[in-house]
């Protein structure tokens, strides 16, 4: 009856699985899918443990060491995931996708040797191939993206990379389907193949800009969700080949969501090298001079306008100032003034990612524009405040084809009366291009770490 | 080409299976908002650590004795809980974000 009671439980976690994905699509019931996901994986993990018997009805050996193994995981994925500050949230995902994909590449490696390949079984070859593929490629691009959103590592581009790259793809292509045709296990290549896939997962991800991580991150995570799917074909086992082929494609199709947000297509993301050094000079043509303001003067204005509205973007995040504007927005309102925040769809490391840090901070729901709203409201604000966002409010994506993000939508600020810019610095957005924004005669920059600055502003407005 | 058309028969239930899927995948989260991307994203990451189920399989069919793979199975073991435990976690972290908020107004 083992083999009823595992199946039943697979067939069970599928469901979970399916209404969990649809349970985190919608605000209400996102938690309750999660929990339910993760309900059916524990069970699908807790049945194989003690149920599952292979081919030859053996069950599993080794299960003091599995507990401990797991053990060991959950200790250092809790706390790693407890500890995680939410502005790090998205290195941190990176860094589980990877593990993922490790583990995938791991169980490749592990059941290559093991098998014989002769008379048409080529294609498991072709399957275990393939696991290791993806799976060492998600695992090596994923440390990358991590890398990169964690600040350790920049943009890489070399000349004659895209063709290495296609060189380095063409011949592990050609390798896995060499060793695919084997009838017999070559171990040597194959370690050989599993070193070059983590090498292509570097060079992969390595030239793609930071801000567009995100997207990577998620096309990493389809990678890792297929990996998982190819397992499930090494051994037969449907719950692995559902959840996998089922973030397989989840996944791409939120990959292009989220690239259709930027209004760009995925090769360009891929492969079109954001925010290059050449285009950086795009905008510098006629720059005018930048205007500062003081802690003093912008209390003033903040003060006696009517309506304010915020635009956060990913200093904000750094600076974990999302209270200190929560707290200036309550100040505000008890004066008087209407506020509102402008939430661009990619503010942020990660689409979403304002709105989760916003929400940490108790700023009500109805205080978030999403960006057409406030588009439409910035012709009616007094001022509006940019803190720590930069990409997300150049004009140059609306004026200037030759710019690298010519095209992608963005919150029009220069529509309001007065732009006040909280920034460290002059230096560059993620996508490193001049931002023609900060030397509009309507617009005053306010230089200083997001946190400190706005505390100041707290003050200066509270004394007012 | 035989060989291909004979595998797939042979697998026609994981085939079925697979195809299916592809279309739920993209069905299931085709109305998703902007705000729960990320945190879709987080949920979906832990789902494909069911790649933990092969790992448990490969290392509860190691001989005891065999210590490469052993340590091999051991580390796929851990890289796979890491996957699920964290992803779950951090997920679950997010989207208590949104609860909160959502209390405090009906209140």
């Amino acid at each position: 009856m083992y083999e009823f009671w595992v199946w039943f439980s697979y067939v069970l976690a599928s469901v979970t699985f399916i209404v969990g994905l649809k349970f985190l699509s919608h605000p209400e019931t996102a938690r309750r899918g999660n929990l339910i996901a993760a309900a059916g994986m524990t069970l699908a993990i807790l049945v194989t443990i003690f149920l599952y018997r292979n081919a030859e009805g053996q069950p599993l050996g080794n299960r003091g060491l599995i507990f401990v193994a797991i053990a060991l995981g959950t200790a250092i994925g809790w706390i790693a995931a407890k500890r995680v500050k939410m502005t790090a949230m998205p290195q941190m995902v990176s860094l589980f996708n990877g593990m993922g994909g490790a583990c995938a590449a791991v169980i490749s490696l592990m059941e290559y040797p093991h098998h014989s390949f002769e008379g048409g079984r080529w294609t498991l070859a072709a399957v275990i191939v393939a696991g290791l593929l993806i799976g060492g490629t998600s695992f090596s691009g994923s440390m990358i993206a991590f890398g990169k959103l964690n600040g350790n590592i920049g943009d890489v581009r070399f000349r004659g990379q895209m063709i290495l790259n296609l060189l380095l793809l063409a011949a592990l292509l050609s390798l896995g389907i060499y060793l695919t045709v084997q009838s017999q296990p070559n171990m040597p290549l194959f370690i050989v193949m599993a070193g070059l896939t983590l090498l292509y997962g570097v060079l992969f991800v390595v030239p793609i800009g930071g801000a567009d991580m995100p997207v990577v991150i998620s096309l990493l995570n389809s990678f890792t969700g297929v990996a998982a799917a190819c397992g499930g074909f090494i051994y037969n086992n449907q719950v692995m080949l559902t959840g996998g082929i089922l973030v397989g494609s989840a996944g791409t199709i939120l990959t292009i969501l989220m690239c259709n947000a930027m209004n760009r297509s995925l090769i360009n993301v891929l492969v079109g090298h954001f925010g290059s050094t050449t285009a950086a000079d795009g905008a510098g043509s006629d720059k005018g001079a930048i205007k500062e303001i003081s802690i003093a003067d912008a209390a003033i204005l903040l003060s006696y306008s009517r309506k304010v509205m915020v635009v956060p973007g990913y200093g904000l995040a750094v600076a974990q100032a999302q209270h200190a504007i929560h707290e200036l927005e309550k100040l505000l309102e008890e004066k008087g003034v209407e506020v509102s925040y402008a939430i661009h769809p990619v503010a942020g490391r990660m689409p979403g990612h304002m709105n989760v840090l916003l929400a940490e901070a108790d700023v009500p729901y109805s205080k978030l524009l999403e960006m057409e709203e406030a588009n439409n409201e910035f012709p009616k604000a007094d001022a509006v405040i940019v803190v720590g966002a930069n990409d997300v409010v150049n004009p140059a994506a609306k004026h200037d084809p030759s710019s690298p993000i010519y095209g992608m939508p963005i919150l029009d600020v220069s529509q309001a009366k007065n732009v006040i810019v909280i920034k460290r610095s002059m230096s560059t957005g993620y996508a490193g291009i001049e931002n023609a924004l900060f030397y509009d005669p309507k617009t005053r920059m306010l230089f200083g770490d997001a946190k400190a600055t706005l505390q100041k502003l707290i003050s200066e407005v509270a004394a007012n | 080409m035989e060989q291909l058309m004979n595998y797939l028969l042979e697998h026609r239930e994981m085939v079925f299976i697979i195809i299916l899927s592809i279309f739920l995948g993209v069905e299931v989260i085709s109305n998703v908002p902007t705000v729960l991307h990320t945190p879709l994203m987080s949920g979906a990451n832990a789902i494909h650590g069911v790649v933990i189920i092969g790992a448990i399989i490969v290392m509860g069919q190691a001989a005891a004795d065999n210590y490469p793979a052993l340590v091999l199975g051991f580390l796929a073991v851990v890289l796979g809980t890491l996957n699920v435990v964290g992803g779950f976690v951090v997920t679950d972290r997010m989207l208590e974000m949104f609860k909160k908020k959502k209390t405090k107004k009906e209140s």
